[in-house]
């Protein structure tokens, strides 16, 4: 017995010891599987150099400089075909992380709602949301984004037959036609009052939460933080008389000339990547809501507190530490599917991506492009939630 | 530890024999399998690559795939099909997935070079034009300020088009799509004013809208476009067969040979003839080229000359009706001339 023990201490120098020892094994194959991955590594690069000088192609992202060539329908920068394809994939990105953001925003907010619907005593409302949850959970995001795609174009009237919506608002299947507005001069000083009032407003509202956690003295803040922040700018405006003028969209001989559109390949992913993941949410929503204890709810309903107030101030903040973490999944999901914008012809990174992959043939390097913006995209959303659960984690003694 | 080990051992000796790429030739692989692996159009194209109920393939591009077969195995069916999108007819190219590509493809300076790509035979000299509703009553294309205009990402029609606004001082706003059957959709549905491709894609597309006559296609041809097979580059050899292929169909025609009078034609004393059909003995332009000494014989018993198939495809004979123009012989004013096989 005694022997045994001495052979199996760590110590011992025998060749048989050392293959015992736990942590030089754990060092051992740690060692062999880099060697492995490193090696790997290598043969998957000069596999690749490889085949490329067999095809006669070069590597490395100096094509980027050169002339686009083609056109994109949406661009917020200035772009044309004259400018280089990294200008070109500016713009898509600028285009994906314009839709991903307001569809994040949007699927929030729908989601929550149809997550506290699916939990009403409200037969209707939660038969409803269990039908909406259920319905776009189980249809691929492809064919969500066709059906809103086909129905919007389908319902919606020829460009000849808009319908004329206020404040000269044209609505038709070549998008939403809105009046730009057009600033005349002096009209910095209504963007300085603008971000005066807002400034204003949050020093009111903290003055104003205080004295409440003080005194028990509560302030009418939101009605007074409106007023400052619509009132200021809007004195400023007139007493400056008014310098803004209207780009108005009128019927030209095909199209819509002047004002802005919002296409309907922008409505359609919006909407379909809002609604597709706002399902998911709900979901997400509905199990951190259960997820926190009865006891709560009963105690706030003891003290008399309103149910839509203890949703509010009791349950969902309690709730957002089983929330987070998933929810950080369905923001970096949504961001990925827009990736499905070429199917709608919305300028998105792959579609942009796509196109110059084919007119430079550099495969290897736009490919390399996207993997990275897109964990760079994830990394930072997930980064930023992480702080947000972080900020909302329950302080335990 | 032992099961991550030895699936790390197995992905490396896989990923090792892939290392050693193949220097064979793509005619020695072609021969080796059995099949020649031809990309094709996967929208169906009418009249250049399109499947039809039963899933038969036919157009002119795919009468080319059959030639290089019946030329190396005397077999027409020897084929395997991929369709393919503009998108992605490229990188199946490249990666070796396909032998060749036939599926009208524009020859340019820079997928000759930058892609890696060899092009020779044109088998049908194209252009870019537009098409357009009657009811807007344009009748020309520099009216097309302000349009929207439907094109297919990835293509040199993408190209073209913002090259020639621009050059004649015209707006326009892209609706771009990856697959043919999107954009002819949003045309339809009234997207876009403009349907814009290649001049025998616009009468093809505009036969399966709703009503046809609705559209007219305006004159303008605002690009070359030669289309034809795409091999990789380095592959001399198979390069010579396909592009020799499309070569010996125009020979053909050029001497007057059919599928119907093939067999006398072979008797023909015309020794220009009896060489081309390999009936002469000491001859070997066959072997040269590593096919069979009756390749040309097997390709027009398999395809017909290159009029015959213009006919059947995209001419009189079929519903696109398109006249021989750009792409009659060259001894009728046409572009269509082929190198002499001696």
């Amino acid at each position: 017995m005694a022997a045994d023990a001495r052979e199996l201490d760590g110590n011992n120098r025998s060749a048989r010891a050392l293959l015992y020892n736990p942590a030089l094994r754990g060092f051992f194959y740690q060692a062999l599987t880099l060697v492995i991955l490193g090696w790997l590594i290598y043969q998957a690069w000069t596999n690749a150099a490889e085949n490329l000088a067999r095809a006669n192609m070069t590597a490395g992202f100096g094509f980027l400089s050169g002339r686009a060539g083609f056109d994109l329908g949406q661009h917020i920068i200035d772009y044309s075909s004259d400018s280089s394809y990294l200008r070109a994939l500016q713009v898509g990105l600028i285009n994906t992380l314009i839709v991903a953001f307001v569809g994040i925003i949007t699927a929030t907010i729908v989601g929550v709602l149809v997550g506290i619907g699916r939990l009403s005593h409200n037969w209707l409302i939660a038969k409803l949301s269990l039908i909406y949850v259920e319905v776009f959970r189980n249809i691929p995001p492809l064919l969500v984004i066709f059906f809103w795609y086909i129905g919007v174009l389908a319902a919606l009237p020829d460009v000849k037959k808009s319908l004329s919506l206020p404040f000269s608002t044209f609505l038709s299947n070549r998008g939403i036609y809105v009046p730009t507005p057009v600033a005349g001069e002096g009209f910095n000083l209504v963007w300085i009052a603008f971000a005066v009032a807002i400034v204003a407003a949050i020093v009111f509202a903290r003055w104003a939460k205080a004295k409440q956690m003080a005194t028990g003295k509560q302030y009418p803040v939101i009605a007074i933080n409106a007023a400052v922040i619509i009132g200021l700018p809007l004195v400023v405006f007139l007493a400056l008389g008014a310098p803004l003028t209207f780009n108005y969209p009128v019927l030209g001989k095909f199209n819509m000339q002047g004002g802005s559109v919002i296409g309907p390949e922008f409505m359609a992913l919006y909407l379909a990547l809002s609604f597709y993941t706002a399902s998911f949410i709900a979901e997400i929503v509905r199990a951190g809501i259960r997820g926190v204890t009865k006891g709560q709810s009963e105690a706030a309903a003891a003290l008399g507190v309103g149910p839509g107030l203890t949703m509010r101030l009791v349950v969902l903040p309690q709730a957002l530490r089983i929330i987070i973490p998933p929810l950080t999944s369905q923001y970096l999901n949504l961001t990925k599917n827009s990736s499905l914008a070429v199917a709608v012809g919305y300028a998105d990174l792959v579609a942009v991506g796509g196109t110059i992959l084919n007119q430079t043939g550099h495969s290897i390097e736009i490919i390399s492009i996207w993997m990275v913006i897109y964990v760079s995209i994830s990394l930072i959303t997930s980064l930023f939630m992480n702080w947000f659960n972080a900020k909302m984690a329950l302080v335990e003694r | 530890m032992k099961k991550t080990l030895l699936s790390a051992a197995l992905g490396a000796a896989v990923l090792g024999f892939g290392a050693t790429a193949s220097l064979a030739g793509t005619l020695d692989d072609v021969k080796a399998k059995g099949f020649v692996q031809c990309g094709v159009n996967g929208s169906n194209l009418a009249g250049f690559g399109a499947q039809d109920s039963s899933g038969n393939w036919t157009g002119l591009d795919v009468d080319l795939c059959k030639a290089v077969a019946a030329a190396v195995f005397g077999d027409a069916t020897k084929v395997k099909y991929t369709p393919l999108s503009a998108k992605d007819r490229f990188p199946a190219l490249q990666s070796g997935e396909i032998d060749m590509l036939a599926r009208n493809t524009t020859w340019t300076a820079s997928r000759d070079s930058q892609l890696g790509f060899d092009f020779r035979a044109v088998n049908y000299y194209d252009g870019q034009g537009f098409m357009v509703r009657k009811e807007i009553g344009v009748k020309s294309a520099l009216e097309l300020s302000g349009a929207a205009v439907c094109v297919q990402t990835g293509t040199t029609t993408e190209l073209n088009l913002a090259d020639y606004f621009k050059a004649n001082k015209l707006e326009y706003k892209p609706v771009v799509f990856e697959k043919q059957e999107e954009v002819d959709a949003a045309y339809s549905a009234g997207r876009c004013d403009v349907y814009t491709t290649d001049q025998s894609g616009l009468y093809s597309i505009r036969l399966s809208l709703a009503n046809p006559d609705d559209h007219i296609v305006l004159p303008e041809i605002i690009s070359k476009e030669p289309l034809g097979p795409a091999v990789r580059q380095g592959d001399s050899k198979w390069f010579d067969v396909v592009s020799f292929a499309h070569y010996a169909m125009v020979t053909a025609e050029e001497f007057g040979v059919t599928q119907a009078n093939l067999e006398e034609m072979k008797k023909t004393e015309n020794p220009d003839i009896k060489r081309f059909l390999g009936e002469e003995a000491e001859s070997t332009i066959g072997a040269d080229l590593g096919l069979p000494k009756d390749w040309a014989v097997q390709i027009i018993k398999a395809v017909g000359n290159y009029g015959e198939s213009f006919e059947r495809n995209v001419g009189t004979g079929s519903p696109l009706k398109i006249e021989r123009g750009l792409n009659a012989l060259w001894s009728k004013g046409g572009l269509q001339y082929a190198p002499p096989i001696r």
